[in-house]
């Protein structure tokens, strides 16, 4: 394993995984079926003493 | 290789006593019966600590410097006093005179509060101690045990680890309950987690003192207790990962998904910064498995995410809990929390390299470590105008609590900290301000300005809640302890501004020959002044920090000062 096919994967794999990976995280934060699931959980720290 | 045969073992030990814990469990439920102790928990943790005894007689007998001698020692004792503990709580069990019927298990979450408290002040005291030896070397007292280089991690680690990271365990424990509605069921499992912590602290607190140390930075405990504290650390995070899949609700809050990220980071972190091999399997010296700028990078690739995992991450699941609940108010928005987090998470672990600008590390890796950090300013800010906002339609309430106005300012802290830092980051600011004392100043902003006033907040509202009083006992003593710590943070700060500015410029003066302005200690003399303003602000801030440890003893015992209440009575309405 030379320092060229490490830093060829992160280029191009290990770029495009992190991307697709953050891409779907903020897609499920901005998807409007979670909305009243999001609102809910919201409230969450004010439901137990 | 060394490394991986004692790791394995003493993993097994930890399993086991999770195990043991959800062994009772089983037989709670099995006998029907939940004020009924089952025998088989202790059973297996008496025969941990008989283990543990025999290893630490085993390591003093054979012992080959006197640190390991005196650490095999206070193994053995802790073995012995852990021995002592389990037979008393297995006797109040069978008795029943401990009610195991609660809703929650608040126990060692009170130990908690008390430990961040007890070590908070330790860690504050030694910090002003160092402090004043920069400013008066005469305080170093000319012996090894009282130096400077020995206080400095001392104090990094006190504060930190013993007193930041007592306050993580503590409310990581409590949030998780509360917010999962589930009770943490491994018992043993938390009090092992608990006491196994405080040994941790106390192996790397008197190591130090007596000159064992790896000298990495944050990470300066030897190999022996670097095994410790993972065995620890994983029984700590399937202590979590169980009372979370008890929750009620699927979703799994915000906060949680930060302390699950502290926890999980911090592991592998600590795991590879730490890799080394024993000169002998009975003394305290190793040689870290790494070299050269590998080791470097890798010092400051863990470096930097203790920051952002252990002072960042970790604090910002208090933030998420604690803001709300004082405010009274829901999360400002919830799709920003999500958003926060994972941007957070995905870029905090690159920006390492900047503490390497200008050294034998490649450049390519420098600018990345320079354009992540400021990158950085997207979630940092994103974050903190989430839990300033979480305030709206409660705003007025920061005139009458002064706790709320702790965790507020604190949130204003991590703002102008998060700031900093990526400016710092920056080469070209970063060729002026490395090796000065702005780097301190900026640490110390975050330090006491986010993570201490966020946890002093934490604890302010933890301890009626824990131990069942109807208010703190008094207010005003939070305010007097808020504005007097404030105007320590604003004067250690602006203090180190200056002389990290200065200091940073008069390294870099030439004269019109091409010679250096300035000798090395004439910058050390310009700096005196700063270093005992900076003292001076370092002092306000442990008086702060012991009135707030008379306030929560006196709310502990369940005292309540008589004072105006700040709330403005209601006004009557107007007879007609």
């Amino acid at each position: 394993m030379t320092y060229q096919t490490v830093s060829a994967f992160a280029q191009t794999y290990g770029l495009a995984a992190l991307f697709i990976m953050f891409t779907v995280a903020v897609t499920y934060a901005l998807w409007p079926g979670n909305r009243a699931k999001f609102d809910r959980a919201a409230k969450t720290p004010l439901e137990e003493d | 290789m060394s490394f991986r045969y004692l790791l394995k073992p003493s993993d097994r030990v930890a399993c086991a006593w999770i195990a043991a814990s959800k062994d009772s469990e089983r037989e709670l439920s099995m006998s029907g019966k939940a004020n009924e102790a089952g025998m088989g928990a202790p059973i297996v943790v008496g025969a941990c600590l008989a283990f543990g005894a025999i290893l630490g007689l085993g390591m003093a007998s054979k012992a080959v410097d006197s640190g390991i001698y005196f650490h095999g020692l206070l193994f053995f004792v802790a073995c012995l006093a852990g021995g002592v503990a389990l037979i008393g709580k297995v006797s109040r069990d069978r008795s029943g005179a401990n009610d195991r019927n609660t809703r929650y298990n608040d126990g060692v979450i009170r130990a908690g509060v008390i430990a961040s408290t007890f070590w908070g002040i330790i860690g504050f005291l030694v910090g002003l101690t160092i402090a004043l030896q920069l400013a008066f070397p005469e305080l170093n007292f000319d012996t090894p045990w009282t130096n400077f280089g020995r206080l400095r991690p001392l104090h990094t680690s006190a504060v930190i680890f013993a007193f930041g990271g007592n306050v993580l365990i503590a409310t990581s424990f409590f949030v998780v309950q509360r917010t999962c509605q589930a009770k943490m069921e491994a018992e043993y499992g938390a009090w092992f987690v608990f006491w196994g912590y405080q040994l941790f602290i106390v192996f790397a607190a008197t190591g130090y003192v007596l000159g064992i140390t790896q000298s990495k930075e944050y990470a300066e405990p030897e190999w022996y207790v670097d095994i410790w504290l993972t065995i620890v650390w994983v029984a700590y995070l399937l202590v979590f990962l169980d009372t979370l899949r008890r929750r009620k609700e699927p979703h799994i809050y915000v906060a949680n998904w930060f302390y699950l990220a502290f926890i999980v980071t911090v592991a592998m972190l600590h795991i590879v910064n730490n890799l080394a091999v024993p000169v002998s399997m009975f003394g305290s010296k190793s040689y870290t498995l790494l070299s050269g700028v590998q080791d470097a990078l890798t010092q400051w690739w863990y470096g930097h995410n203790a920051v952002g995992f252990f002072l960042t991450a970790g604090f910002l699941g208090i933030m998420y809990y604690f803001v709300p609940k004082r405010a009274e108010r829901p999360v400002y928005s919830y799709r920003l929390s999500i958003i926060h987090f994972w941007s957070l998470i995905f870029l905090y672990i690159w920006a390492g390299p900047h503490h390497l600008h200008y050294t034998a590390l490649p450049d390519w890796a420098q600018t990345l470590g320079m354009t992540f950090s400021i990158m950085l300013w997207m979630p940092s800010w994103g974050g903190m105008i989430n839990g300033l906002m979480t305030l709206s339609g409660a705003w007025d309430k920061l005139r009458t609590d002064p706790v709320l106005r702790m965790l507020v300012v604190s949130i204003a802290f991590y703002g102008m900290s998060t700031f900093e830092g990526p400016l710092m980051a920056i080469k070209a600011v970063n060729a002026l301000s490395h090796y000065t004392d702005w780097t301190i100043g900026h640490v110390h902003s975050g330090a006491l300005g986010w993570v201490a006033f966020v946890s002093f907040g934490a604890l302010y509202h933890l301890t009626p809640v824990l131990w069942k009083r109807d208010r703190l006992y008094s207010l005003a003593l939070v305010n007097v302890h808020f504005w007097i710590a404030t105007i320590g943070i604003v004067l250690y700060i602006t203090a180190m501004w200056v002389s990290g500015i200065l200091q940073g410029l008069m390294w870099r003066a030439y004269d019109n020959l091409g010679f250096l302005e300035y000798s090395f200690v004439e910058t050390v003399e310009a700096m005196h002044p700063f270093y005992v303003i900076r003292a001076l602000g370092g002092g306000m801030f442990v008086i702060g920090a012991l009135i707030m440890a008379y306030n929560l003893i006196r709310t502990i015992r369940g005292d309540v000062r008589d004072e105006p209440s700040q709330v403005p009575a209601a006004v009557p309405a107007a007879s007609s």
